[in-house]
């Protein structure tokens, strides 16, 4: 079992650049097609600073940094359990070519279902810019199958 | 250029342009795994995944989030989007291949925006629904 211990934790930040070959790579690994995020100039026509990270993409952020993967390990939810069960974001301005992403966390609840066959743990973060703009919240719900 | 939508234009039941994606291989999986930061080996080595009680591996849930997020963007500018929440509701397995949809539920204001609520799906091409989720659009 999670050990309810873990509600509120808050886990180290995590800072994302936002790189443009980056994110030509996310294009071209969900198919997206839409010049504005792989060509810079079209960026700009659509009134972007240069090319915007796609709407899932700052999930990344503690995926690159391994807060994820620590987390995972504290909490004792082997890879081999994990599911994702939701995912939600919040936003409130773009993340460009250029910008710098931090993103911190907490674990905001712990709960089972299923008489503990399945385990959920919900953690919330905040993302802001260089600029201390905060430019997204993140919810994900995280499942551990036994 | 197409047209972006406008709250006057915007009815109630509405359908976004829906996205047909091609059956899911072991390709995108390894793509998306590097692209998006999700190194966990049951999407990529069927090895670990077999030893994991899976069948074979499965698609990243954030890959199918993102198929979902293409509908969004593709009718309206991300700098519109407010909102976007998403439940896996199964696994998307190899050879899945997905399509996904948008359906205009509800034009409300939100913070003083003229706002539309967004239903979204995806599902295999055996009817079976592996997303559900919903999007907050502000429309100009």
């Amino acid at each position: 079992m999670v050990d309810k211990k873990w509600l509120g934790h808050e886990l180290p930040e995590s800072v994302l650049p936002i790189e443009r070959s980056r994110l030509q790579f996310f294009a071209k690994a969900i198919g997206e097609t839409d010049p504005i995020y792989t060509d810079a100039a079209a960026a700009r026509d659509a009134g972007y600073a240069d090319l915007p990270a796609p709407p899932t993409f700052l999930f990344a952020a503690e995926l690159d940094s391994g807060a994820s993967y620590r987390l995972l390990e504290a909490l004792g939810i082997p890879l081999a359990k994990l599911l994702h069960g939701e995912q939600g974001f919040r936003y409130h301005g773009a993340a460009c070519v250029g910008d710098t992403v931090t993103v911190r966390s907490s674990i905001t609840d712990i709960y089972d279902k299923k008489g503990g066959a399945l385990e959920f743990v919900e953690k919330t973060s905040i993302a802001t810019n260089q600029h201390g703009d905060r430019i997204a919240e993140l919810r994900t719900v995280l499942v551990c199958r036994h | 250029m197409t047209t972006s939508p406008t709250f006057d234009t915007v009815q109630v039941g509405d359908l976004l342009p829906a996205l047909q994606l091609p059956p899911v291989d072991r390709t995108a999986l390894a793509l998306f795994a590097g692209a998006s930061g999700d190194h966990n080996p049951i999407h990529i080595d069927t090895d670990f995944a077999r030893r994991s009680g899976m069948p074979d591996v499965f698609a990243q849930g954030m890959l199918g989030m993102a198929w979902v997020g293409r509908v969004l963007t593709g009718w309206a500018p991300q700098s519109r989007l407010r909102r976007f929440d998403v439940r896996f509701q199964s696994i998307t397995h190899l050879g899945n291949a997905m399509h996904c949809t948008g359906r205009v539920v509800e034009k409300l204001d939100v913070a003083g925006e003229h706002c539309v609520r967004i239903a979204l799906q995806s599902a295999n091409q055996f009817g079976q629904t592996k997303i559900v989720g919903e999007a907050l659009v502000a429309l100009p």
